[in-house]
């Protein structure tokens, strides 16, 4: 039983099911039918046409559906003398699920979830073991979230931005247990970005594959946190580092610049670098700079403020960093990353125990205790 | 997507404003602070935002190792200083304002003479497991 190939189908099934006229909600219940029937039958019998045949099978589970509810027989009717139509080409309908599975009326979590089950073809329990949480509890967020868009009208494309920040948010969850949330985002962009023509969609697909392609590098086997000039690039992923420049190189090609290409760009002059020392720090300054005329987010700025730091000297990151707000998430480490290049060991060590206090993660925060304990180590002297 | 605990003191706290001990309220008072409590929690599974929550013992164990071969200190010298936890929660919500809206409607929760608690809860979030690949710029 090919896994792989039951979750790619899921997506263009119940776009299929939903353009025939099925409510989305109700598609998506029975192609889960139609899956869990699959992995009985097909063992012994495979499908010469896997999609067909679960286009079929949903078909068939849906109208069995819409028949047991009584209160539906007038719209059973309407669709039991409709001829069903033969698989439709595929493409544009899973499009259309990233764009229901991603709509603005659902809540951040909510869109996720939805984009896992419905695009991704994961169960439910898989979801909720990545993110942690009883199953009742996500099967509850996914049905709220399938009742927000069941009235949601399924013939216009909705914003793209909305559906990259649903897969950014993907990636961004790591993985935990035997989903690799990071490889479910780059196999959905991946996806995405074969059935639309937008730069920024190749953006966002560059950048996930150059941030993966350091993974391996960026901890330690205990998962302490390697900081990027002492990650050893030599187990640095060079083919998907390729893969991500080609893509990247053709979306910026294309003269229509957004967030994610120019992230993928710094991300690109880190990649490019041999060695941590010849990092193209002015280059990335300058990315940098186009970064916060697209977005104007403070995190861009403080990133701003380390790569000034590399580019001219701490003193001017410093200055930098000066005219940002001080209660921006890991401000307090910059600034002791910058007081120590310059010279300031007790500032700095003061300021990365401080940093510590207020990281928001594990990995982190032992990183940055560890920095201060560090330079005071050193201040007192050889070790006793 | 994040998660915090919520956490009931019963000492360690500041009191409570309609601070009157649970053995002098009435059995209907009581009933209606325990269904409160349960229906919060089943509406927090419905709407996806319920990870888990437990009651505790008021007492417990202060333990610490004593050296090689010798059994583990319990308690000690600190009985009237240590805190002690009635019960918790764990939310899994899309904010921070979020976690303390659902602290203030877990406080409301009533007390004696049916009129809210105003209980002070501890709201603190967890500690990410990984950290987000996009910050390795970071030092």
């Amino acid at each position: 039983m090919d896994e792989a190939l039951l979750r790619s189908l899921t997506p263009s099934v119940i776009g299929v099911l939903v353009r025939r006229g099925a409510d989305f909600a109700a598609a998506e219940d029975a192609v889960q039918d139609a899956l869990v029937e699959a992995v009985r039958v097909w063992p012994a019998d495979p499908p010469r046409d896997a999609k067909g045949w679960l286009v079929t099978a949903a078909w068939r589970k849906f109208l069995d559906a819409t028949r047991s509810d009584t209160a539906r027989r007038r719209r059973e009717d309407l669709v039991d003398e409709e001829p069903a139509p033969g698989p439709a080409p595929g493409v544009d309908d899973t499009l259309q699920l990233y764009f229901l599975c991603s709509h603005p009326s659902l809540t951040a979590s909510s869109a996720v979830a939805l984009t896992l089950r419905a695009v991704g073809g994961l169960t439910t329990r898989q979801i909720a073991r990545a993110y942690l949480v009883p199953e009742a509890t996500m099967a509850q967020r996914i049905s709220r979230a399938k009742r927000t868009v069941s009235g949601v009208r399924f013939d216009r494309p909705g914003d793209v931005a909305t559906v990259l920040r649903v897969l950014y948010l993907v990636f961004n969850e790591g993985y935990s247990g035997d989903i690799d949330l990071a490889a479910e985002a780059i196999r959905l962009t991946r996806r995405l970005s074969a059935s639309i023509d937008h730069p920024e969609v190749a953006g966002l697909l560059a950048l996930m594959l150059l941030h993966h392609a350091r993974r391996s590098a960026r901890t330690t086997p205990d998962g302490s946190l390697v900081p990027l000039a002492e990650q050893d690039r030599g187990r640095w992923d060079t083919t998907m580092i390729a893969e991500g420049v080609v893509i990247l190189q053709t979306a910026l090609s294309r003269d229509r610049l957004g967030e994610f290409q120019a992230q993928a760009a710094i991300a690109a002059l880190h990649a490019d670098a041999p060695t941590a020392e010849e990092t193209d720090w002015v280059q990335i300054v300058e990315w940098y700079d186009e970064l916060a005329l697209l977005t104007d987010s403070p995190v861009v700025r403080l990133n701003r403020a380390v790569a000034v730091g590399q580019a001219d000297g701490p003193r001017a990151g410093l200055a930098a960093l000066a005219a940002l707000d001080d209660s921006l998430p890991r401000h307090t480490a910059v600034a002791a990353y910058l007081h120590e290049r310059d010279g300031d060991l007790p500032t700095a060590a003061r300021l990365y125990a401080e940093a510590a206090r207020k990281a928001p993660n594990l990995a982190e925060r032992d990183h940055l205790t560890r920095q201060a304990a560090r330079l005071n180590a050193d201040r007192r002297g050889p070790a006793r | 997507m994040a998660k915090y605990l919520l956490l009931k003191h019963y000492r360690g706290a500041p009191a409570a404003v309609n601070d009157v001990p649970m053995d002098q309220w009435t059995p209907e008072e009581i009933s209606a602070h325990i269904q409160y409590m349960r229906d919060f929690a089943e509406r927090l599974e419905k709407t996806g935002e319920y990870v888990d929550g437990q009651a505790l013992a008021p007492e417990g164990s202060w333990v610490r190792y004593d050296g090689e071969g010798r059994p583990p200190v319990t308690d000690g010298p600190f009985a009237e200083t240590k805190d002690l936890i009635a019960g918790w929660m764990v939310i899994d919500v899309d904010s921070h304002e979020r976690a303390v809206e659902l602290a203030g409607e877990l406080s409301a929760a009533p007390g004696a003479g049916g009129e809210p608690i105003h209980e002070w809860l501890e709201v603190r979030p967890f500690l990410t497991a990984a950290p987000s690949t996009t910050d390795e710029c970071h030092p």
